[in-house]
């Protein structure tokens, strides 16, 4: 996936479509965007991730202009957008929850940004009535807003922003409101769409599956940094902090120390040694080891780089894979899942502790990281 | 008797006596207002004992060209009171949502003032400034007087109302393209009307209605009705004065008659057109 | 292209930006800032400004710094003025809050669409000259009025009852002119209050009227303070209804107000008068928005 990039530092103009280069915000004393930079790809599909007041909202509306940035610089299109009012903009939002103005009806609701840019009126309907098309809504235009379901209501933003045809779609949280199968499946409407117009979109959420199953990059954010920019698949597996590791899914975290160097580095925790490919990492850097449930094995013999051992405590029945629960001697937790072939100890049984080499994603302490970083900020 | 139908009854009885209570309270509401109408058909000239039926006084009041003319200047006042209260009100409550200044507190609370003092210290003072301020009693400083009066109902059924608005409403528009005035227009103004009609129609009444502030302001030539009829008192207010008093009466029922009217017929086409819609569908 | 630019130099664009924003929403409020400190603030300052000045001969004012006016108030028989409309505006306002609060009980329950039409019937007698249809007191309540005709006829009496000119008649005017404005704001903090609270209340073994009073009538304490001010302060300067039903034997504070600045024309007097009653319903609204009020309810 680096290919394109030919050089990290400067990226190539006519694939960044939005760029923030350094930019703060400060509510009076609350520092609530950290340094940020980001550059987003024409057409691509990217998340802003994170727990609820890590600042994506306020991200995003520096992005439209509702909100100045305290420092640093934002541009659309290679183009400092700094002195650009919102409706001076070539982005258009879909907010949270939906801004439907109530006192006009749908066509007019979808109309409105065209009305504005004083559109001849044949041609506002036939822009409208291919929108409605699109958003599955036709029949729907002279109808009330708040006559309308949740979903329908969404559909009708949507539709709203997309008619003026935005160089970037904004979304904040555009599904929160919906019920868990509305969701999925507007999920994958957002999805087609966006495929279907090559529309950039940007789009936040706190719901880490959504984001996982929607984008085409994540930028999982936490208290105003962003910690990761990358594909969900490499979000995933290859989480690069501990924030990440933690947020998306679940994941045992061991605290260790590089013992022995190589290709295959030995780390020793505090419960004993284990194993990681040891590609670039120093003998005596301390590192978090990240292991998702699933890869966590065990067995009643010790295997050979592994020494840790923990007692079993409690099984879990989750449908049709069991998760269980052991204790290391430290007294932490640590989880299993995908349990379903074998055959499974008891309770308060010893058992030693392993995965395969693959599995054990060393995450490397702050400050060594930056380069990473800036890598993917690109 | 089970208990649940002892209390079931208890209930029944109860919610009965309430609402004979309700219909007399309405009735203690209503009947100086019947009293007021039949009165206007009374055969005598100092109006305090009924001496028989006649229709005279609305004749009276068709060729009293005086009692028009107060009538218009009643009209006058409150119309354009209530039309300044209006823009002012609306302007400032949309302004002071979102503009940050000092003193924007303050200016605030201070349009409590004429709600919470009694209005004849609100009159006398603004006859102070009047007097001093070289304005001179009269049509504009009755004007003046009155929409002081009436701006702070305005200012706060607007102001609750947009603060119960959803904001993002108007950056809604601003980011489809609209400017600031476009968005006031077509979307602020519309979100708030229901609060600046009744805001309005609230100001008007009391505008209408007001004798102490009038009073104090006015000069020889500007006489209202409530003025009129308050110089009346002493004598006893003339059958005349119940006959125009019918007749504004009558006016506003019509009024709101026809708004109801209309909006229902509104609701109805918009209803029809939603159906017809659905059928398609 | 990727260039940093300073901090400053946003700092400077964001604060242009800023400032053409403040200028749009200044014009906005430029005129009710400019009413209210005018005819609002000024007006009130004046007052202040001619309470301590002298009186002068023949109803003149002498522009010199005296108490006088302020002394006087408490001659005895300013006192006894402001005995008398003290005790009818509080019976006025008791009366009110009493008989109003069931009456907006009874239109909060009754659903929005209904209430609506509740609060419209209320307002009636004041789409038309109020003032004429408190005559019909007059007409009713006199010697020879509807009332006395009824109590002469079924022996109730063997002549004539004083119905008029007497404090009795005084509040009836008062409650019949301020009873909507009681009834208003104790309507939209009932419609406010949330009705699960009462419905916890009997869930948690209270009976209705327990319920009633330790949860309706705590929750809905702002919107009854509302109604307090809104009958007790208008009811202390409403000269006409005195003269009207008073028959101008009792005289109450807004009767010796307009009096000064008509008949008797003592300005500063008048204006001490007004001061002091103006500064006591100030002190009433820090107590009520101490206690929680929002002054929004006033406004209904
Ligand atoms: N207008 C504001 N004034 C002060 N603090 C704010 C304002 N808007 C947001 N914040 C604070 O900024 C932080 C980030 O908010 P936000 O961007 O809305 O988070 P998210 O959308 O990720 O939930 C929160 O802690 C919030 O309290
Ligand atoms: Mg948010």
């Amino acid at each position: 996936m680096t290919e394109w990039i030919k050089n990290p530092e400067i990226p190539a103009e006519n694939d960044m479509i939005v760029s923030l280069l350094n930019v703060e915000k400060w509510y009076g004393p609350v520092h609530v965007v950290k340094n940020m930079s980001m550059h987003i790809r024409r057409g691509e599909f990217l998340t802003l991730l994170g727990p609820s007041g890590c600042g994506k909202t306020t991200t995003l509306r520096m992005i439209s202009g509702f909100e100045e940035q305290t420092s640093g610089l934002i541009m659309i299109e290679n183009e400092n957008v700094d002195m650009k009012e919102p409706y001076q903009r070539s982005v258009n939002t879909v907010f949270q929850n939906y801004a439907l103005f109530p006192n006009l009806n749908v066509y007019d609701n979808i109309a409105y940004g065209l009305k504005v840019k004083r559109m001849g009126k044949a041609e506002i309907r036939e822009k409208v009535e291919a929108m409605l098309e699109l958003v599955q809504l036709k029949g729907f235009e002279k109808r009330r807003v708040d006559q309308m379901s949740g979903g329908q209501k969404q559909r009708v933003a949507i539709a709203r922003a997309l008619v003026n045809e935005p160089k970037v779609l904004l979304l904040d949280e555009p599904l929160g409101a919906l019920d868990m199968k509305l969701r999925k499946q507007m999920q994958l409407e957002l999805k087609r769409l966006q495929k279907k117009l090559n529309i950039t979109f940007v789009y936040v959420t706190h719901d880490q599956e959504e984001a996982l199953t929607m984008s085409d990059r994540i930028a999982v954010m936490n208290q105003g940094v962003i910690e990761q920019l990358d594909t969900p698949k490499n979000i995933y597996e290859k989480p690069g902090t501990k924030f990440v590791a933690n947020f998306i899914g679940e994941t045992n975290l061991f605290e260790a120390v590089i013992t022995k160097k190589g290709e295959i580095a030995t780390v020793g925790t505090e419960c004993g040694n284990a194993q990681i490919f040891g590609d670039g990492i120093e003998e005596g850097e301390n590192l978090y080891v990240s292991v998702r449930p699933e890869d966590l094995r065990f067995s009643d013999e010790p295997v050979e780089g592994f020494s840790i051992r923990a007692r079993v405590k409690e099984f879990i029945y989750v449908g049709n894979i069991t998760k269980m629960i052991a204790e290391l001697p430290t007294g932490e937790d640590i989880k299993f899942a995908r349990l379903h072939t074998g055959s499974l100890p008891e309770v308060s049984d010893l058992i030693n502790v392993y995965w395969n080499i693959k599995d054990g994603i060393p995450i490397r302490i702050r400050e060594e990281k930056t380069v990473t970083d800036l890598k993917n900020a690109i | 008797m089970t208990k649940k139908s002892k209390r079931e009854s208890r209930r029944r009885i109860f919610d009965r006596a309430y609402n004979v209570y309700a219909f007399l309270m309405f009735t203690f509401l209503y009947i100086p207002v019947v009293v007021m109408i039949v009165f206007s058909f009374n055969n005598s000239r100092n109006n305090t004992i009924w001496e028989g039926f006649t229709t005279d006084w609305y004749g009276v009041l068709f060729e009293d060209a005086d009692i028009w003319i107060i009538l218009g200047t009643t009209l006058i006042i409150a119309i354009i009171s209530t039309i300044l209260a209006v823009v002012i009100g609306t302007l400032g409550a949309v302004g002071m949502s979102k503009a940050k200044f000092i003193g924007k507190t303050f200016t605030a609370t201070i349009l409590y003032i004429p709600i919470v003092i009694p209005e004849i210290v609100l009159a006398v003072a603004t006859l102070l400034v009047v007097r001093q301020g070289g304005i001179g009693l009269g049509l504009v400083a009755m004007i003046l007087g009155n929409t002081t009066l009436i701006l702070p109902y305005v200012f706060i059924t607007v102001k609750s109302r947009l603060a119960g608005m959803d904001p993002s409403i108007e950056e809604a528009s601003l980011d489809l393209g609209a400017d600031r005035g476009y968005t006031f227009v077509h979307v602020t103004i519309p979100a708030i009307l229901p609060a600046i009609v009744s805001g309005g129609f609230m100001a008007f009444t009391l505008a209408v209605d007001d004798l102490i502030i009038s009073n104090f302001l006015a000069n020889a030539e500007t006489v209202t009705l409530p003025i009129k009829i308050y110089s009346q008192l002493r004598r006893g207010i003339n059958p005349e004065i119940n006959a125009i008093s019918t007749l504004i009466l009558l006016a506003f029922f019509i009024c709101i008659g026809f708004f109801l009217l209309a909006s229902r017929i509104r609701e109805g086409r918009k209803r029809r057109l939603e159906q017809a819609d659905d059928a398609e569908i | 292209m990727v260039k940093k630019i300073s901090n400053s130099a946003v700092a400077e664009k964001n604060k242009r930006k800023r400032k053409r924003k403040m200028l749009s929403n200044g014009i906005l409020c430029a005129p009710i800032v400019i009413w209210s400190f005018l005819l609002i603030v000024l007006p009130l300052l004046c007052l202040l400004f001619m309470s301590f000045m002298t009186k002068g001969p023949m109803g003149t004012v002498r522009y010199q710094f005296s108490l006088e006016s302020y002394a006087t108030i408490f001659e005895p028989m300013y006192f006894t003025v402001v005995e008398k409309s003290v005790f009818i505006a509080l019976w006025t306002t008791i009366l009110c809050v009493l008989f109003g609060y069931p009456m907006a009980y009874f239109i909060a329950r009754k659903g929005p669409k209904m209430s609506g039409v509740f609060m419209m019937m209320l307002m009636i007698p004041f789409w038309t000259n109020v003032l004429v249809v408190v005559y019909s007191f007059v007409i009713m309540l006199n010697n020879s009025g509807v009332i006395n005709s009824i109590l002469l006829f079924f022996g109730l009496a063997d002549k004539p009852v004083q119905l008029l000119y007497t404090d009795g008649s005084i509040m009836i005017g008062m409650v019949y002119m301020l009873l909507p404005f009681a009834i208003m704001p104790m309507y939209s903090s009932i419609e406010k209050m949330d009705k699960n609270l009462v419905e916890a209340s009997k869930d948690l073994g209270a009976g209705p009227i327990e319920t009633f009073f330790r949860v309706t009538l705590s929750l809905t304490k702002p919107g009854i303070f509302a109604a307090v001010i809104l009958v007790f302060v208008p009811c202390i300067g409403f000269y006409m209804i005195t003269d009207m039903l008073g028959g101008g034997t009792s005289i109450m504070i807004g009767n010796v107000i307009y009096n000064q600045f008509t008949s008797a024309r003592n300005w500063p007097f008048g204006s001490a008068l007004s001061i002091v009653l103006a500064a006591v319903i100030l002190i009433m609204l820090l107590v009520y928005t101490k206690i929680g009020g929002d002054l929004d309810d006033l406004g209904v």
